[in-house]
């Protein structure tokens, strides 16, 4: 008969229906698989490494063994304090980083309104699909690639070369200009498309039938809303470009924050500790960053 | 259950701690009064060896034939550069490689570190080819002591685009001064350095010739006054710079994009540009002279395989080794028996024309040659003369940085 051989009923029950009841019954597990590990991920390798880093920067380098030594100092510190290449250097990055940045808000501003408020469903995604290509081929192509452009006999030397500009930018600081605002120029429409697609058409609606023309509105309504959203965008270009060492060597001659940091920590100088204190300096420059954004909302827009 | 993450976070960084501290601690022993080590063909290999060394340095036709003669198994970990080099030795306090192929620049800091074993060179049975210049050299020994055995050597020239800049240079001022005869440098933006501490000393070498009232008479050795002026030369200098080139291929990229068209170059740099054949270039030893380098092959006083690296550094003296490499990386043997192997070798690969043309380049044997070569070593405090007031390596280090910073 069919009731004989009858296992019992959890059993039948296939192994994924029964993990989905236990995760389902049990709260705790189901957070500890879901964000458990990215959240491990984070605080062992990145929280974790900024400790350390923090920590190393109060050891000092025997200048004689080349060895670490593990006493607490502000040596590293006070050189970077009193040795002016550390400063101007700090300075150039900063300034081309804020270069980068305004340069990447001025390109993304009319291309994300265009794309937000103006243009066919079909362009908008066409737009979009565009700016997102360059982000699937590998930032060291990208750079290679402008390394190509930039050349003596390169397409940019040539195209300007006709309006009789020869040599520029060269290997100059220009250089490095050029290819970090094209690199981080997707980063920073993103975020101001976002913006622009959140500012409810009510609203605009409502302005124009209270009497405010065009451009009214558009200061007074749309720039406040859309505001947080390029703030926003700012933080990576502006994060990116102070942390770049890469493209730096490439293209050009100068030396940036990151290039200094990655010859004092390997090749140049191994001199660890030091290389730790000035990572410091990027660190702190952020910090401050993000506590102005936060204040004008623009976490709330990403 | 949230606990429950923080606690696996915890551990884990934990784990972490303890094993970067363990790494570190353990760096500082490392035995430099040891007794000069000496080879023995009859030891028993340990079955493998792991090099750090320049690119090109133990290409599979150098290794294979050790490998199977000893049952030693080559691991090669190359560096760019001899701070990299310098970092690599140092690391699980030495215990992981055991031997390295070190510049000058590099090998005085790695003795003074202890972390280079001494050898009794005459216990290699081909040591008696090498080059008089290179029997005992300040890079390498110290004291009488030997800290290994020499592999190649060469120069670092002035390499132009011969297209471009005529008259052929005669001195290193196309690459340092503005001002050439009353007119302004015609390959200023065009020029190039290398972009590391170590090239202060042909700077330094310029000033040798050009303000003898400095009174510098060793260019790795120099005041804090003579420093400065070499500074100020290659500050100067930065504004003819088009890019400065620290791994090989930098350099001939720009040489064949055309951004650059003058400066200091390996002869082996040169060598790709030829075989390359995009742009016309040639060399010139100077007037003023070239600094250079001549490495060595030295074996960790933490060496965990040291019978396999004694027998390298036998095997590394041989002639066809010697020739071999010196081809590949277009420098020259330490062995005088080498030349005629090398010669066979640039006119196997380059053709008949070529490669005789080539050959003389290599200055192969040529001691009055190598001994005008102001060969790379690390500064240090002591200048040679009696005092001690000279700059260190970290000084340079940091002066360096001025001049890439400005």
């Amino acid at each position: 008969m069919a009731t004989t051989n009858v296992a019992p009923r959890s059993a039948r029950r296939p192994f994924t229906r029964r993990a989905s009841a236990f995760l389902f019954r049990h709260r705790g597990a189901q957070l500890t698989f879901t964000l458990g590990p990215t959240l491990t991920w984070m605080v062992v390798i990145y929280l974790f490494s900024l400790v350390v880093l923090l920590i190393s920067s109060f050891w000092t380098l025997n200048p004689l063994t080349a060895q670490v030594e593990h006493t607490w100092s502000f040596k590293n510190y006070q050189t970077i304090l009193h040795e002016s290449v550390y400063w101007r250097v700090t300075f150039r990055t900063v300034v081309l980083a804020a270069a980068v940045t305004v340069t990447d808000v001025l390109l993304a501003f009319p291309l994300a309104y265009y794309a937000a408020r103006m243009a066919s469903p079909r362009i908008r995604n066409l737009l979009l699909f565009a700016v997102v290509m360059p982000l699937w081929a590998n930032y060291l192509v990208k750079v290679f690639a402008w390394k190509t452009m930039l050349a003596t006999g390169g397409p940019v030397d040539a195209f300007l070369g006709s309006f009789g500009i020869h040599g520029w930018p060269g290997t100059s600081i220009y250089s490095l200009w050029l290819v970090l605002s094209y690199i981080w120029l997707p980063y920073v429409i993103l975020p101001i498309l976002a913006a622009f697609e959140r500012v409810p058409s009510s609203y605009l609606e409502a302005s124009g039938d209270l009497g405010a023309r065009a451009g009214r509105t558009f200061r007074k309504v749309v720039m406040p809303l859309v505001l947080p959203g390029v703030v926003a965008a700012s933080i990576f270009s502006f994060s990116l470009t102070l942390g770049d060492y890469l493209a730096a060597p490439l293209v050009s001659k100068t030396l940036v924050l990151g290039n200094l940091i990655d010859q004092l920590a390997g090749g140049t100088a191994n001199n660890k500790p030091l290389a730790a204190a000035l990572s410091t300096i990027p660190l702190a420059i952020m910090a401050i960053y993000l506590l102005i954004a936060r204040a004008m909302h623009a976490f709330e827009a990403l | 259950m949230r606990r429950g993450i923080a606690l696996v976070a915890i551990v884990g960084a934990m784990a972490l701690v303890a094993a970067a501290c363990s790494n570190n601690s353990s760096s500082s022993s490392g035995g430099s009064s040891a007794t000069a080590l000496s080879y023995d063909p009859s030891a028993q290999g340990e079955g493998e060896l792991n090099l750090v060394a320049w690119p090109l340095y133990a290409e599979p036709d150098v290794k294979k034939p050790f490998e199977s003669a000893t049952g030693c198994q080559v691991n090669v970990k190359e560096a760019n550069t001899s701070d990299e080099m310098v970092n690599l030795m140092s690391q699980g306090g030495g215990t992981q490689y055991d031997g390295v192929s070190a510049s000058g620049d590099a090998s005085l800091r790695l003795i003074a570190a202890g972390s280079i074993a001494p050898v009794n060179v005459d216990s290699f049975s081909d040591f008696g080819n090498v080059m008089t210049s290179l029997q005992s050299p300040a890079h390498n020994t110290v004291n009488g002591v030997h800290y290994g055995v020499p592999y190649v050597w060469g120069p670092n020239i002035l390499m132009y685009n011969a297209d471009v800049v005529s008259p052929a240079p005669k001195s290193w001022d196309v690459t340092f001064e503005p001002q050439i005869n009353g007119q302004s440098n015609p390959y200023a933006g065009k020029i190039t350095g290398y972009d590391s501490p170590i090239f202060i000393a042909d700077a330094a070498m310029y000033l040798m010739a050009h303000q003898p009232d400095l009174g510098i008479t060793d260019p790795y050795e120099l005041t804090s006054d003579q420093l400065d002026a070499a500074i100020n030369l290659l500050k100067q200098q930065n504004g003819l710079v088009s890019k400065y080139w620290n791994v090989w291929s930098d350099e001939v990229d720009a040489f064949e994009s055309g951004d650059m068209v003058a400066g200091t170059a390996w002869p082996a740099n040169q060598n790709v540009l030829i075989s390359d054949a995009k742009v016309n270039v040639a060399s010139v030893t100077p007037d003023e002279g070239v600094t250079g380098w001549a490495d060595t092959w030295m074996m960790s006083s933490n060496a965990p395989h040291p019978n396999c690296m004694l027998a390298w550094m036998n095997y590394t003296l041989s002639d066809k080794v010697q020739a071999a490499t010196a081809y590949t990386f277009g420098a020259t043997p330490s062995v005088t028996t080498a030349c005629k192997g090398l010669k066979a070798n640039l006119i196997a690969g380059y053709g008949q024309e070529v490669g005789t043309n080539a050959y003389p380049l290599y200055r192969c044997g040529d001691d009055s040659y190598l001994s005008s070569i102001y060969l790379w070593k690390t500064p240090v405090p002591d200048c040679g003369n009696g005092s001690t007031d000279c700059t260190d390596y970290n000084t340079w280090t940091q002066k360096w940085f001025e001049v890439r910073g400005q």
